[in-house]
């Protein structure tokens, strides 16, 4: 029988490539990016080794649903061995079409590892006081990325949890 | 397949064997239960034992029983009734209470939203302040669907007459697991459905107190006494009938054999599984449903690692609906939208054993460990 997403997604989900299970601390990186929200149900963490302005190796931790987790795997796939301004330059789109395509309501919502990767990017380039990379893409109008602070420069998993501005409470 | 276990009979029971065949025989012997013929005649007596029985669950009389084509139907057909009158709900109802509410009083201007305590039990003072405001009808659901908290409906029911107001409850997930009868719960208008208690999906009724006001809201025929427009579905009232039988002859010992099953699952899953919370008051709960969240996992991503090991589950996360806000039933009785998204709803069955709790309590801690692991959160709640 036919799986609730694309046979990629069930792949990233039940077999994810670079996630780290163990502490943060276990992973040898120079640079460390978030997105997401807890609020909305999804976060997401990138850690990077860059050596020369390549992403040598990466791990990442997802809290989030199948389609966010599959998304952030199948990411750290494509980046892994690129160059740090290409892999700033990959668009969501280009993520979910990886994963065989999302159903439309996911793909607002779940793929946000762009932009943690992104954020981790930054993070590099300014602690080398080197010029910042701009976001490229906008985040889709009425969707959870929108609606909280998506670039969280410098904050700790441990603070960014929780009623972080998020305006969705009732 | 391998061997599933299924714990999510409040979404859909398994069709009891006299419920498929009481169907495939009205398949069979066909009719317009409408015709004056004999196979109008036919259907037509099919249609009216259906109708006895159903209205003998709950202790109503045959023609006090609307057939429609499932609760969410029975629960429009009572609010469009009240079109134009102020509506007293709660803040936990099911969707298809709390939307057709919101369209019918003006994006909820005319409206009034019982908030509940983080039991998830009405506010009964709210109600009282609410009944100030000459309301047409008090709709309050008597067991929740997502965490199935039992409401006082008697007591709102004594709140709410003298003030004028009719009462209704939507007792979709309770018809079947507790007793219910609308005399004792003092309700003039009940919703129930068929596949929540081993009958077929597509039928559900509108039980309507004698001589209460009812508009229709299917017109063009003069069925169910002008008040439901439409052919009878004659095989799904047929199976209606006999799941109706079948709930009456076992509601009784539901809860005797359903309830110790529960709790096992709850007491392993404290045990077992740190930082996690039980949501619902668990004093006023169904026997059957049981409702967790496991902090720092997502509920979808939860739900569906079950499902490959062979369990089925549902999850009040937003994630799996596309909505961008969890559950509002777990917003209105827990501020922490995370947990929310951590939900779990176990929901047991008439055929739940020792040995499926026993296998769940086997795959799930391996499960929530390993999305635990690779999560951003840390754990910060304590059972």
């Amino acid at each position: 029988m036919k799986w609730a997403y694309s046979d990629e997604v069930a792949e990233h989900f039940f077999r994810p490539k670079n996630v780290l299970f163990e502490d943060e601390s276990l992973f040898p990186h120079n640079a460390r990016g978030m997105s997401g929200n807890v609020i909305c149900g999804d976060q997401m963490l990138m850690l990077l080794h860059i050596a020369d302005d390549i992403i040598e190796d990466i791990r990442w931790k997802t809290y989030g649903c199948a389609s966010a987790i599959a998304s952030t795997s199948v990411l750290s796939e494509m980046v892994k061995g690129m160059d740090i301004f290409a892999a700033a330059k990959i668009t969501p789109a280009q993520i979910a079409a990886r994963l065989g395509g999302l159903p439309a309501h996911k793909k607002h919502c779940s793929v946000m590892g762009d932009e943690a990767l992104l954020d981790a990017i930054n993070n590099y380039l300014a602690a080398a006081g080197r010029e910042l990379l701009k976001k490229v893409k906008k985040s889709t109008p009425g969707s959870c990325a929108e609606r909280s602070t998506v670039v969280t420069h410098g904050v700790k998993p441990g603070v960014a949890k929780g009623k972080n501005g998020s305006k969705t409470g009732r | 397949m391998t061997k599933r276990v299924y714990l999510d009979n409040a979404a859909t029971t398994p069709m009891l064997g006299v419920v498929k065949n009481t169907m495939v025989k009205m398949m069979e012997e066909f009719g317009n239960a409408s015709s004056l013929h004999f196979e109008g005649r036919r259907a037509q007596a099919v249609v009216e034992k259906a109708r006895a029985q159903v209205a003998a669950l709950i202790g109503a009389q045959p023609q006090e029983i609307i057939f429609t084509s499932g609760g969410t139907e029975a629960n429009n057909l009572l609010v469009g009734t009240f079109w134009g009158q102020r509506y007293v709900t709660s803040a936990i109802e099911h969707p298809s209470i709390h939307e057709p509410v919101m369209y019918s009083s003006g994006k909820g201007k005319r409206a009034h939203f019982l908030p509940v305590d983080s039991g998830g039990i009405v506010d009964i003072d709210a109600l009282r302040d609410a009944l100030v405001f000459r309301p047409g009808v008090v709709s309050v659901m008597l067991a929740n669907n997502e965490i199935g908290v039992v409401q006082n409906l008697n007591q709102i029911a004594d709140l709410a007459h003298p003030a004028k107001a009719r009462v209704h409850t939507d007792a979709t997930q309770a018809v079947g697991k507790i007793p219910v009868n609308v005399d004792a719960l003092g309700v003039d208008y009940l919703t129930l459905s068929a596949h929540k208690i081993g009958g077929p999906q597509g039928v559900g009724a509108l039980y309507v107190r004698e001589k209460s006001l009812l508009k229709p809201l299917l017109r063009g025929g003069s069925q169910e006494l002008n008040r439901r427009a439409g052919t009878y579905n004659t095989a799904a009232i047929a199976g209606f009938g006999a799941a109706a039988v079948a709930a009456l002859k076992t509601v009784d010992g539901f809860r005797d054999k359903v309830q110790p099953l529960t709790d096992k699952l709850k007491k392993g899953i404290v045990k077992n599984i740190s930082n996690v919370v039980v949501n619902g008051d668990q004093k006023n709960c169904l026997p059957h449903i049981l409702n967790v969240s496991f902090a720092g996992a997502e509920g979808e991503s939860i739900m569906l690692a079950l499902d490959e090991v062979g369990i089925a589950v549902s999850t009040g996360s937003a994630c799996a609906t596309g909505d961008i806000r969890p559950s509002r039933v777990l917003t209105a009785i827990n501020a922490d939208p995370e947990l929310a998204h951590s939900s779990i709803r176990f929901s047991l069955g008439a055929n739940t054993t020792a040995h499926d709790i026993d296998f769940v309590l086997t795959e799930l801690p391996l499960i929530i460990e390993r999305l635990r692991q690779m999560s951003t959160l840390k754990m910060r709640h304590s059972s």
